[in-house]
């Protein structure tokens, strides 16, 4: 398929990984992919495997289910309680356990949870049970956040009132920001592509002008992936961090003008809690008062039981990079992919996940 | 989560674009892209263009990517 196979070819991945072993030599570098497509893609097409040594590869904060904590969990659980009400999600979030319960055990008890491709068939749902309450899980980053948004557009503009989304989304560059002042040692950033896409390589500079770090963004071909790390090996070797644009099919400076104005119009910038990291200023999105009949938080008034946070589980350290998945105790003997205990696990992006099915 | 698939467009319909990706067709809101015509290659994620592939860039990097394979086969062959 155009644009996909030529970026597929393994004689250009192997070649473009001798580069990277020519240009890192013995030098040891930590490289953390930010986003959690790419720990996917990494492990799903074995660069790791075909890296030196001593590159070191660790993952970040970018699985959006990961990093989602459990009180918002237990907030869409107790809106799946109520009557007359249909919950609609990414496949992602339904098996994350919440504190007590997730959303695939109360589907088992009989609540109306349904798995959606995009926030367009919730809408479609809405129009076709104007009897019950339609609330879609409002979980991603800037990739998604532009599609939740455009779905309280419609539904405002067309007067549609059954319609609400629990808004968790968030953005990245805070979190960056948060990693770099944090305890993790990070030489390169492998920058997330499609994020990217949407608010622009541009949107990266105050961060890169207040802590220079080899920056590169990519996309999710073995070659793309590869090619930023080259880049990235060839930035840290000579100490001259640069932002730069691995991805330039899609990502350009200013990034999708039209999704941005649209996040601007329907969300305002909150302060977010992340699993792991804690809050973080800035990081989160929120539905602007002018569209509070389309939050669901305002919307119904539930009880939300007690947050408990899973024993043992040391998703939290994961997701900064400050440990490896077999560095958790729980990590293939109690916590797995059939019985997760940490939201790294049970998310198919998870950190957790992707070292249990491609190996570490 | 933030996957995003690159498809052709076959019809165009106000802000819906019906696109054909490895000979399945479905119908995506292009309502965040600039201009889109028939037969251009746009990124989709979660039933909607989030940009249209800048064609040119895309062979710049195939181009890129051709000349480090280069590169390394004459490095290969002058270690042999």
């Amino acid at each position: 398929m155009k644009y996909i196979t030529e970026y597929r070819d393994r004689e250009k991945a192997n070649a473009i990984a001798n580069r990277i072993v020519a240009v890192a030599k013995d030098q040891s570098m930590t490289i953390m992919e930010v986003c959690g497509t790419h720990t996917m893609a990494l492990a799903r097409f074995g660069i790791r495997q075909i890296l030196p040594q001593n590159i070191n590869l660790i993952s970040g904060p970018g699985c959006p289910v990961c990093v989602t904590p459990n009180r918002y969990l237990d907030h869409a659980i107790a809106l799946a309680r109520q009557d007359n009400t249909i919950i609609c999600t990414f496949g992602d979030m339904i098996k994350v356990p919440g504190s007590t319960s997730s959303l695939e055990s109360e589907r088992a008890r009989g609540q109306d949870i349904r798995i959606v491709y995009s926030t367009l068939d919730a809408l479609e749902l809405a129009r076709n049970n104007i009897d019950k309450e339609i609330i879609f899980l409002g979980v991603g980053f800037e990739t998604t956040a532009p599609t939740i948004a455009a779905s309280i557009d419609i539904a405002s503009r067309q007067s549609i009132s059954n319609y609400s989304v629990l808004c968790a989304n968030k953005v990245v560059p805070p979190a960056l920001l948060a990693l770099l002042s944090g305890r993790t040692e990070i030489d390169g950033f492998i920058l997330p592509g499609h994020v990217s896409t949407i608010i622009g390589s541009e949107s990266y500079t105050p961060i890169f002008e207040k802590h220079p770090v080899a920056c590169s963004i990519a996309g999710f071909e073995p070659s793309d992936m590869l090619e930023a790390i080259y880049e990235l090996a060839v930035q840290i070797s000579s100490g001259d961090p640069k932002l730069h644009n691995s991805y330039r099919r899609v990502v350009t400076a200013n990034g999708n003008i039209k999704a941005k104005a649209l996040l601007n119009r329907i969300f305002e910038a909150s302060d977010a809690e992340w699993r792991g990291i804690g809050n973080i200023p800035e990081s989160g999105l929120s539905i602007r008062d002018e569209f509070s009949s389309y939050d669901a938080a305002k919307k119904f008034n539930v009880t939300i039981e007690e947050t408990v946070e899973p024993a043992g589980c040391r998703c939290g350290e994961i997701l900064t990079g400050n440990i490896k998945p077999a560095d958790c105790p729980l990590f293939g003997n109690n916590c797995t992919p059939s019985h997760p205990i940490g939201a790294c696990m049970v998310s198919s992006e998870g950190t957790c996940a992707a070292h249990f099915k491609y190996g570490s | 989560m933030c996957l995003a698939v690159p498809m052709q467009i076959e019809k165009i319909e106000n802000e819906s674009a019906t696109v054909n990706v490895g000979g399945t067709k479905r119908d995506v809101n292009i309502a965040f892209l600039d201009d889109a015509d028939i037969g251009d290659y746009i990124l989709v994620h979660a039933g909607f263009a989030i940009k249209k592939i800048d064609e040119k860039e895309a062979e710049e990097t195939v181009k890129l990517l051709n000349k480090m394979a280069e590169i390394a086969r004459n490095d290969n062959s002058d270690q042999s």
